[in-house]
């Protein structure tokens, strides 16, 4: 009866709330970010991890 | 020393709520855990995408990520062989001609298939090789997240060891089958997103794909090759002496496109028991298929950072971690990268990444492993007749045994540092013959039980043989594990070269003893117990209810076509 997608839509929606605010309130710290190449690894990935993880969570309505 | 990661709250927060994950996922599948089957084959419930996904995360362990990754840094685009020409073409073969055997059979593991095929001798020796070589496997898995945890991070072996034991163990035993499988889907998606980050970083710090190449090739030359040895796949494999992996095109397609893969991908009830978890015949033959369409692109997720991390290392970007003879350690590719690529926060994502992958291993090995256990051995000789609450309540216990058994081969792999490699070495001998022994008995009707057996067993001490009287070049024959015990009669150009060998020899002789010696024994099934069974006498299915763009024959041309595209895209 378990429908995976909720686990993992619930999962990656926690991480990638998680992540976009810590690359938002580290944004500003450029010296951070230097060891990925000046990008923002932690936002943009978490931006991508909240999309996905909602979406798996329609599918699962 | 320092930790070679330094994790933040942040990270720590990310592991444990993946952790706190997966074994609510075993929580939440307790209640439906009332029978053997439920709890042994996952009721023959799930859909086809998520067997198909756990198929492959079963697969994509800790040899995967990590040995993967060492090897693209090691041997460059050759690497890719292992999945475009050792594992697709294995994929489909079993998708389309083996699954309905395994699934319309209704047996409940291939040890049990090989019984009603062939005889219980024969099903007992594979049942009794399996059951030990998962032990094995997943303990290796345990040792190698353990000793990778206490070199990163300086947590203590024990404590690795046991923690990641116990969570192993906890999802297993609360969910059974299903739990590891829905894990493993979970497990599939962290892994991808965790790693990928590292791809487009490498790549944009080697100066994108072109970069890459031309870096890659002033190595190549560097190291006595042509220019595309470390960028191309077939190019260079005219002779063992062209290319870094050490093997020619004949080693390549028969020994690990052919014997290693067919006898790993469709023999080998790790993954197997994932399609036979299925809801339905259709669902079974689909989920090798829907496998092997993330399968085919995992090399851009795991190879291509270990040839950007050659190319980077051989630019002086990036440091990699030294053997003490001076050689790169390959093994520590993707930690290397870790650390160098990724801050806080999006480190906790790597990290998870690489624990996943170490456990979906565990727990793959420790699902298969109470399977055959409770089905194959106890019910077939300790206590047979019993009610399916007993057998239930033993499957239960035997995932405890299995993980106890797992702890013990970790400390057993910490004792001896090259016991990968002896299990590495037993797999290309036992799975080899098995799918010679496995391939007759399908589409061989003539096949019989005893030639099966004692052609599984020659199969086996010839593959024995072989190992004993050659030798990778440099290997020195005082380490019995690289081959030359018995005498040296042959040099291999590279220790895989000797591998693809091994399981050539394996499985031609497993297949000539097993012709030769059913011609001269009598056959005791009848075509009434063959039905079912064997090709021949087993009616064709017809895919009437899929829609014509979903039937497992148009997803195996999708998957071949595409596997074709980028083999010649980079031939």
């Amino acid at each position: 009866k378990l429908d995976i997608k909720i686990p993992i839509g619930m999962l990656f929606t926690i991480f990638g709330i998680i992540l976009t605010v810590y690359g938002l309130v580290t944004s500003s710290d450029a010296e951070f970010y230097a060891k990925s190449l000046n990008f923002n690894v932690n936002l943009w990935i978490g931006l991508f991890m909240l999309v996905f993880g909602v979406f798996m969570l329609i599918l699962a309505r | 020393m320092p930790n070679l990661l330094t994790l933040g709250l942040i990270d720590y927060l990310i592991i444990i709520i993946y952790f706190v994950f997966v074994i609510g996922i075993g929580w939440a599948l307790k209640r439906y855990m009332s029978s053997s089957k439920a709890f042994l084959e996952a009721g023959r419930s799930l859909p086809a995408w998520v067997t198909g996904l756990a198929f492959i995360s079963a697969n994509l362990g800790a040899l995967e990520v990590i040995g993967m990754s060492a090897s693209g840094a090691q041997y460059g685009m050759a690497t890719t062989h292992f999945y475009w020409i050792g594992a697709i073409p294995a994929m489909i073969f079993l998708a389309l001609f083996m699954m309905p055997f395994y699934y319309g059979s209704k047996a409940r593991s291939v040890p049990e298939y090989l019984k009603l095929r062939f005889n219980e001798k024969t099903r007992g020796l594979n049942a009794i090789a399996f059951a030990l070589m998962t032990v094995l496997a997943s303990g290796i898995s345990m040792y190698a997240l353990a000793a990778l945890m206490e070199k990163l991070l300086h947590w203590p072996f024990d404590v690795s060891v046991l923690v990641s034991a116990g969570i192993v163990l906890a999802y297993t035993y609360l969910g059974g089958l299903s739990s590891a499988i829905y894990n493993e889907v979970v497990q599939f998606f962290i892994i991808v997103i965790g790693l990928f980050p590292l791809v487009f970083l490498s790549l944009k710090d080697a100066g994108g794909w072109s970069g890459m190449n031309d870096t890659l090739a002033q190595v190549a030359v560097d190291k006595g090759y042509q220019a595309g040895a470390w960028t191309q796949m077939w190019s260079h494999s005219g002779s063992a002496a062209s290319n870094p992996m050490g093997v020619e095109w004949f080693g390549i397609i028969m020994g690990l496109g052919f014997v290693l893969s067919f006898g790993y991908w469709c023999t080998n009830f790790l993954v197997v028991q994932r399609a036979m978890a299925a809801n339905s015949m259709s669902a079974a033959r689909k989920t090798p298929l829907i496998g092997a369409l993330p399968k085919i692109f995992i090399p851009f997720l795991v190879i291509v950072p270990g040839m950007a991390a050659m190319a980077l290392a051989s630019k002086g970007t990036l440091s990699l971690e030294m053997m003490p003879d001076g050689t790169p350690n390959y093994n520590s590719v993707i930690t290397s990268m870790l650390s160098h690529y990724y801050p806080s926060g999006i480190l906790g994502l790597g990290l998870t990444a690489l624990l996943a992958s170490f456990m979906s291993g565990m727990a793959g090995n420790v699902s298969a492993f109470n399977t055959v256990w409770t089905y194959d051995i106890y019910q077939s000789y300790i206590k047979p007749g019993q009610n399916d609450n007993h057998y239930l309540k033993v499957g239960q216990i035997a995932t405890i045994f299995g993980v106890v058994l797992s702890i013990g081969a970790a400390y057993l792999a910490k004792q001896f540092g090259n016991i990968m490699d002896f299990l590495q070495m037993i797999f290309s001998m036992v799975n080899a013959p098995l799918f010679a022994v496995m391939f007759l008995g399908m589409f061989w009707k003539r096949a019989t039980g005893n030639a099966a057996f004692w052609g599984l067993l020659i199969g086996i001490g010839c593959a024995m043989v072989h190992h004993g009287l050659t030798i990778p070049l440099g290997a020195d024959p005082a380490a019995v594990i690289k081959g030359g015990w018995i005498s040296v009669v042959h040099t291999y150009p590279s220790g895989m070269a000797q591998s693809f060998w091994t399981a050539i020899i394996a499985w031609t002789s497993a297949t000539v003893f097993t012709v030769g010696l059913t011609f001269v024994t009598k056959q005791m099934k009848t075509n009434e117990e063959l039905g079912g069974l064997v090709y021949s006498l087993t009616p064709r299915i017809v895919d009437k209810d899929d829609k014509w763009w979903n039937r497992p024959i148009v997803l195996a041309l999708i998957v071949g076509a595409l596997t074709l595209v980028l083999s010649i895209i980079f031939w």
